[in-house]
């Protein structure tokens, strides 16, 4: 038995090609990533070498510091919507007839593309014919907003459909960790005396922290790599009031052929999301281990 | 399943029943906002912009407009768009799914010393934001002359779903018990035909929710396309609408029409697979 599976040219077989392709098309471009951050390059032309400066610039560019605080201002809304989605999937799983059904229609958008969604979105938020405005001028409104060509509201209004777009997810995760509670100490809560608010603060949410922390995790770092959605709807405009790193650096490298700079825009993408996940799994820190299931 | 708190026990001071029926009308209105947007689309796609402006947001037309939808499939690419996605991400899965079948079946069930080294260089592949790896494969294609090729959208395809799919088939492989594997290698059965013709077949369940969440993720990617692609022949329906909206900006009907071709297949899939799919989210949910 132990020969057989054992074997080293099955191993190398079966794991090579799969480990080859994750090296040349993922952590190899990481490490080129860094260094083309420290190139003067357009993209086809000859790199010129320059080291820190496109960081130094970086540090100076007041765009870059705005989409750098949009992104994190996207990921404080989706760390705070998880509470709502938390007291949601609460409900649900209470003795909800037609829970299950609820649960998949709540997740459909999930399923769609976010230009897909974005297309929509733009479409209900359209500032005459869109259901959003018809909505509030039949309620009575005078001075409909426009909802994406506003500076003002433009990013909490992108956060709408991003809420949409990922509630079914959550509810999901949060649904599926708590039918996991053993239902002997709920029971055994109640016999005690214990109400339905009680039992959620003291046994049921402490139980499932650890999927907290991980979809703590997901959203923040998610909301940090938020592009798709943004690109199709605003463009990061108007005047940049919706701009997020990773569309400032699309747009410096695909549009203003700096790929120099947006690389450096990259390579701080990559360790801000690292970093990220570390601080929060740091700060949650249990005695638990990180759970992949 | 017995633990459930009693619909009672939710409701605080109010009457049981009521206080139920408050919660159960919060329920259905959150599901109505989720749904809600979708039937807007469908019935903007089967009206004119004239009934769009004019008639109420989900009112139906006299005459439901089909036309919509012959137009855009036949002008504008859009078949074109749908077939592509179609094969490519049909490749794509089925070449994703067999490698990490590959990687899971040696990482979980044969010995060697790197295993565990080498399954934490793909699980740390999880977090890498792909937008930071997206301007060195775009000079990698270009220096292969893979831009505007297919290949270069299915390789990435493929090598950004292997982590995720090889978590989704982890804790599933090491519930397999051995005693079958031990059984076959007694009876002189090579790896070989073990990994094919018995684990495989075990495997069947995992294997296709890997399958479908390697489809829904595949058919909606939108930045590698919109990257290394640039010929409409090799577009995908991700791509290929953003573009196809942006020439119909008023022909709310054809816009409609193009974005329903591109939801109905994940609908579909939604309505037939929905208790896969709604595994195959939890099972790979450590992706953003």
């Amino acid at each position: 038995m132990d020969k057989v599976m054992s074997n080293k040219t099955v191993v190398a077989l079966f794991v090579l090609p799969s480990l080859l392709l994750i090296a040349a098309l993922i952590y190899m471009p990481i490490v080129l990533t860094g260094f083309y951050g420290l190139m003067k390059w357009d993209g086809v032309g000859k790199m010129t070498y320059i080291g820190l400066a496109n960081y130094k610039e970086l540090l100076r560019d007041s765009l870059f510091w705005n989409s750098v605080k949009h992104s994190f201002l996207l990921a404080v809304f989706s760390a705070l919507s998880l509470l709502v989605y938390l007291l949601v999937a609460l409900i649900l799983s209470a003795q909800i007839r037609g829970a299950g059904l609820l649960r998949k229609l709540y997740l459909i958008p999930m399923l769609l593309s976010s230009v897909a969604i974005a297309q929509l979105w733009l479409k209900i938020f359209h500032p005459t014919s869109g259901i959003l405005n018809r909505m509030l001028v039949s309620l009575g409104v005078e001075h409909t907003p426009e909802w994406l060509s506003d500076p003002s509201i433009v990013l909490y209004a992108i956060f709408i459909p991003i809420l949409w777009q990922y509630a079914g997810f959550y509810i999901l995760i949060y649904y599926a960790a708590l039918k996991n509670v053993p239902a002997s100490l709920i029971e055994s809560a109640r016999i005690d005396g214990a109400g339905p608010w009680r039992i959620a603060f003291a046994i049921r949410i402490p139980l499932i922290a650890e999927i907290f922390k991980v979809t703590i995790v997901l959203a923040v770092v998610g909301s940090l790599k938020y592009f798709d959605l943004i690109y199709v709807m605003t463009g990061g405009g108007p005047n940049g009031a919706s701009e997020v790193m990773a569309s400032y650096m699309y747009r410096k490298a695909f549009s203003g052929y700096d790929f120099g700079y947006a690389s450096a825009i990259g390579f701080f993408l990559l360790l801000i999301c690292l970093f990220m996940t570390w601080l929060i799994r740091k700060a949650t820190a249990g005695k638990e281990t990180i759970q992949y299931s | 399943m017995g633990y459930a708190a009693k619909p009672a026990a939710w409701s605080g001071r109010l009457p049981g029943r009521l206080g139920y029926g408050i919660l159960y009308i919060a329920l259905a209105g959150i599901a109505a906002i989720q749904v809600l947007p979708l039937l807007w689309l469908l019935l903007f796609s089967l009206k004119n912009s004239q009934e769009v402006f004019n008639l109420a947001p989900f009112a139906l037309p006299e005459k439901l407009r089909w036309e919509n939808y012959e137009k855009v499939w036949t002008q504008g690419h859009i078949s074109t768009y749908f077939f592509n996605s179609v094969w490519m991400t049909v490749v794509a899965v089925a070449v994703t799914v067999l490698l990490a079948s590959f990687v899971t079946f040696a990482v979980t069930r044969m010995k060697w010393r790197l295993r565990s080294f080498v399954l934490g260089l793909f699980m740390v592949g999880l977090m890498i934001p792909v937008h930071s790896t997206l301007i060195p494969l775009f000079s990698l294609f270009t220096k292969l002359h893979l831009t505007n090729q297919p290949m270069s959208v299915i390789l990435s395809y493929i090598a950004f779903n292997l982590p995720i799919t090889i978590m989704i088939k982890l804790g599933f492989y090491y519930t397999l018990p051995r005693e079958v594997e031990e059984a076959a290698v007694m009876d002189g059965c090579s790896v070989y035909r073990l990994f094919a013709g018995i684990t495989l077949p075990m495997t069947a369940s995992v294997i296709s929710t890997a399958v479908i969440i390697n489809m829904i993720y595949n058919w909606n990617e939108f930045i590698f396309v919109n990257t290394f692609i640039s010929s409409d022949k090799f577009k995908t329906l991700t791509v290929g609408v953003q573009n196809f909206v942006g020439q119909y900006t008023t022909d709310w009907g054809a816009i409609g029409a193009t974005l329903m071709i591109s939801i109905i297949p994940i609908l579909l899939a939604f309505i037939l697979l929905s208790n896969r799919i709604v595994e195959g989210i939890a099972a790979g949910s450590v992706k953003g």
